[in-house]
């Protein structure tokens, strides 16, 4: 059953909505609060789904609007709000994006936030960064990356020339951005990586609740990124317009666009770019890791091959995990997303190059009603993908591996490690022992030896 | 010890017990950029209507609304299960341009068909009120089409707080309640409100009930059927818990069928006791009352000896109490007094004046009580009182873990039954299980404590 063209209505949706995406990037720069200009309502609908997630707090403010100020529109409430956000956070950023409410009331932020700064700026005044987030255009990854665009486009500057590489990872697990971080460590690479919340959102037990978690790209590192020898982008389904393009565009600095590196290639590409920046080669550590990564799925291919699996969730992961999943000799199916860029059956074709698998059925633009029913005919083993899929894989009686946001059913989900070798290995671990488990409960004997 | 950084205009909204006559503000808009624990009129709906389990649940807006809501709560159901499915019209750009109401129309029509629903609950989010579909007409229609009644609750998130949400959704209960047959109903009949069945709970309730000689013929905001709601007037009582959730729908009962309302709580053993005590009461019937005591006493029987052991342990450990309803703040406040707790921090996203009077009077001294609080405010307290356990929600939960506090979900994700004689118990448990964790001893407050 296929998803007809005049389907109206949604059920179970494979996405989020657009300015969540944005207050994860905004958590990802130090010292800034996300601020969302609507109704307090969105605030604490997705404070509440990040926190199940990454069990930590965040805190996003809220210009509360209210009836009146969705006639006569929101500026005073906004402006209240940033001055408050000022005067408890001390923040050296705010991340003021747009909701539904204040985009279709037609509040003009650039505008109101010139007044602002006329009004009551200072020189101590934190950094206001805008960007436009209405939730009927887009998901939450469109919001992820039009808020680390702006804040790219707001913030750098003319700078003097210097030797980090600025790195754009996408949305990520905070495991994998130590990860990265820890990569060009090793590669003695210096990098500005943003957004960085493998602190902001992933922090230590304190005594003091901090007014501010400690983390996040430094400001000033944002505002050099123009002087970058090159920038890295990550993600295949990126949009035209992203942060690594505006550099491009306004200092050329040199940009790489590549896939999450997920799995054997997609990491060896990356590593290739590393060292094309660089001019260093891969460091014995990394080079070692693939190898026993390799050795290891010698050892479990048996186990593994030919293995039916549906992969969903946002397009630059799924393109990942299915260049992945093609490596280790599972048929990756049905690859399906909320997400609407047009550009993931392309992605999916290139990382199926050379791979002699089947191409699976791609979907866009789907909901979990779309992927169920098209699961309910392809005779599946495995589904891989965020806690949402539970629901089916348990009505289908099949695992799912859990990967990317949310991950709301499980404890860990940020420490979750998909890039890499090493996130290689952990997941091909994973994935293999999940379907050994299976059919060792299963089976009428349970050997306990394999 | 500093006291929390609090700004100037939220000053009203706190009170510390025994500084100064009681006064507190409260019933007021959140302040920008404070951070609110609140959330908006949709969620208060939502809420609400969310345990009618053979209904669907249609999210008329942009996908977030639908997405955020999806099987978030622990309601559940003894037959159907719609209500675990998140429906959406995901308005897109063109749809808010042109209009939604086709749209709506066309999903209402897709999803009936596809579903064939008891009724139809169709929320409007702010944006539908801004674009100005006619959710009325729409709905309407499709209830004409469809032979079923199909609601529109009228939940812009912008327009008040969580409680106008509320009422919204009463106005959409309302619109069922009379439509169905009466006959046949006990005259010793009550429906049960405002408890939406987290757990399992209201199974619970209603056996409590039954043994007591009670029918009950709704169970309208858990484990909720659209037939019941629909005949919920052949009722003699109703009897509200979470009062903020449903009392206007009982008023509204009440002055249409003269249905008379009683407000309990089933949480905690004397609030629990009390529940049963009152509905026997009402009905004047000595034999039920007889009952009533017999079902107390032989609960409290097997429930006491088991709490007394962990009492032991709890005593004089302080707690600290941040929820919705303020309603469920007095019933928590005697249920730590039970286990020997103190509680040394209370608040409520919602409290009315009236609620926060109650709170002072049975705190107490030197307790602090806040209206609408955020997460720099809670965890300032937490420090300032050394709390040991802090109960709430989800958003409260990282705040306290955060800090090394040990926590009590006490909100509508939860999985644990906590109403009842028996729940109380599970309380305890959560309770000890949390505080007594060795995990504690590691956690920087106390580790710096013992090294100290």
């Amino acid at each position: 059953m296929s998803k007809m063209p005049n389907y109206t209505s949604t059920t179970n949706a494979c996405k989020l909505c657009k300015p969540l995406g944005a207050s994860l990037a905004f958590r990802g720069i130090e010292g800034c609060v996300p601020f969302l200009h609507g109704s307090q309502g969105c605030a604490t609908y997705m404070r509440r789904y990040i926190i199940s997630h990454f069990n930590e707090p965040i805190d996003i403010a809220s210009s509360s609007l209210g009836e009146k100020h969705a006639v006569y529109g929101g500026a005073a409430n906004l402006k209240l709000g940033l001055k408050n956000v000022t005067s408890k956070y001390t923040p050296e950023l705010i991340g003021v994006a747009t909701t539904c409410l204040t985009e279709t009331i037609g509040d003009n932020v650039p505008m109101i936030l010139h007044e602002y700064h006329e009004e009551f700026g200072t020189d101590d005044s934190p950094a206001v960064v805008t960007v436009s987030t209405p939730s009927y255009a887009g998901t939450h990854m469109e919001g992820f990356h039009a808020a680390t665009t702006a804040i790219v486009d707001q913030l750098t500057m003319p700078t003097a020339m210097h030797d980090k590489t600025n790195l754009f990872s996408g949305f990520i697990s905070t495991a994998d951005i130590r990860h990265l971080k820890e990569i060009c460590e090793d590669w003695e690479m210096p990098i500005t990586l943003m957004p960085d919340y493998s602190e902001t959102l992933d922090g230590q037990a304190l005594n003091e609740y901090p007014l501010m978690p400690k983390g996040g790209t430094p400001l000033v590192e944002i505002k050099q990124m123009g002087g970058a020898k090159a920038t890295i982008e990550l993600g295949a389904t990126l949009p035209g317009r992203t942060a690594g393009k505006v550099l491009e565009e306004r200092f050329s600095t040199k940009l790489y666009q590549l896939g999450l590196p997920i799995g054997i290639r997609e990491t060896d590409a990356f590593f290739e770019t590393l060292t094309t920046i660089s001019g260093k080669t891969i460091p014995t550590k990394y080079s070692s890791a693939r190898g026993r990564l390799i050795d290891s799925m010698v050892d479990g291919h048996k186990y593994i091959f030919g293995k039916r699996a549906v992969v969903f969730g946002e397009e630059d992961l799924v393109v990942g995990l299915t260049s992945f999943l093609a490596e280790i000799g599972i048929k990756p199916v049905l690859c399906a997303s909320g997400g609407n860029s047009k550009k993931m059956k392309k992605a999916i074709e290139k990382v199926m190059e050379g791979m002699d698998c089947e191409m699976p059925i791609v979907k866009d633009n789907v909901d979990f009603y779309d992927i169920e029913s098209e699961a309910a005919e392809l005779d599946i083993d495995l589904v891989i993908g965020h806690s949402k899929g539970y629901a089916f894989a348990r009505k289908f009686e099949i695992p799912i591996i859990r990967v990317g946001f949310p991950v709301h059913d499980r404890v860990g989900g940020q420490r979750i490690l998909h890039l890499g070798y090493h996130g290689a290995q952990s997941l091909f671990d994973t994935i293999t022992n999940t379907i050994i488990a299976k059919k060792q409960s299963d089976s009428p004997v349970g050997y306990s030896y394999m | 010890m500093k006291a929390a950084k609090v700004l100037d205009e939220r000053q009203g909204q706190i009170h510390r017990k025994g500084t100064a006559p009681f006064t507190i503000d409260c019933d007021k808009d959140s302040l920008a950029g404070a951070v609110s624990q609140r959330a908006c009129v949709f969620c208060g709906s939502r809420v609400v209507l969310y345990p009618i389990a053979d209904a669907i649940h249609l999210v008329h807006g942009p996908i977030g609304c639908a997405v955020y809501t999806w099987d978030i709560r622990g309601a559940l159901s003894s037959g159907p299960e719609l209500h675990r499915l998140s429906f959406s019209t995901d308005l897109q750009e063109m749809d808010v341009i042109f209009g939604g109401e086709k749209k709506l129309a066309a999903a209402l029509d897709e999803l009936i068909d596809r579903h064939k629903p008891a009724a139809a609950f169709v929320y409007s989010t702010c944006i539908v009120g801004l674009i100005g579909d006619d959710l009325e007409a729409v709905c309407s229609k499709a209830a004409a089409d469809k032979g079923i009644p199909v609601l529109p609750v009228q939940s812009e998130g912008f327009k008040g707080n969580k409680r106008a949400g509320y009422e919204a959704a009463c106005d959409a209960m309302g619109r069922l309640v009379g439509t169905g047959d009466i006959s046949g109903i006990s005259k010793y009949s009550i429906n049960i409100l405002g408890d939406f069945n987290l757990a399992g709970e209201i199974w619970l309730i209603r056996e409590y009930f039954e043994r007591i000689g009670v029918e009950v013929v709704a169970n309208i905001t858990g484990d909720g059927r659209v037939a019941d709601i629909q005949r919920s007037h052949g009722a003699a009582l109703n009897v509200v818990q979470c009062s903020g959730a449903t009392m206007e729908l009982a008023n509204m009962m009440e002055e249409r069928y003269n249905i008379p309302s009683i407000r309990v709580s089933y949480f905690g053993v004397e609030d629990m006791a009390e529940a049963l005590y009152e509905v026997a009461r009402y009905f004047k019937d000595p034999e039920l009352m007889e009952k009533a005591v017999e079902v107390v006493r032989s609960e409290l029987e097997k429930l006491l000896p088991e709490l007394n052991r962990y009492k032991k342990a709890l005593k004089g450990k302080k707690a600290a109490i941040y929820v919705g309803g303020a309603f469920k703040a007095f019933s928590l406040v005697k249920a730590f007094r039970l286990v020997g707790m103190d509680v040394v921090m209370v608040g409520s996203q919602t409290g009315t004046k009236q609620d926060y009077d109650e709170l002072e009077q049975i705190t107490d001294e030197g307790t602090i009580i806040v209206d609408d609080s955020n997460p720099l405010e809670l965890s300032a307290f937490i420090k300032e009182k050394d709390v040991d356990l802090f109960v709430g929600g989800v958003k409260e939960r990282p705040i306290a873990y955060k800090l090394g506090v040990a926590f009590c979900d006490h909100n509508h994700e939860r999985k644990e039954m906590l109403a009842g004689f028996e729940g109380m118990l599970n309380f305890v448990r959560e309770v000890y299980g949390s505080v007594m964790s060795p995990v504690w001893k590691f956690v920087p407050r106390r580790a710096e404590e013992s090294a100290s």
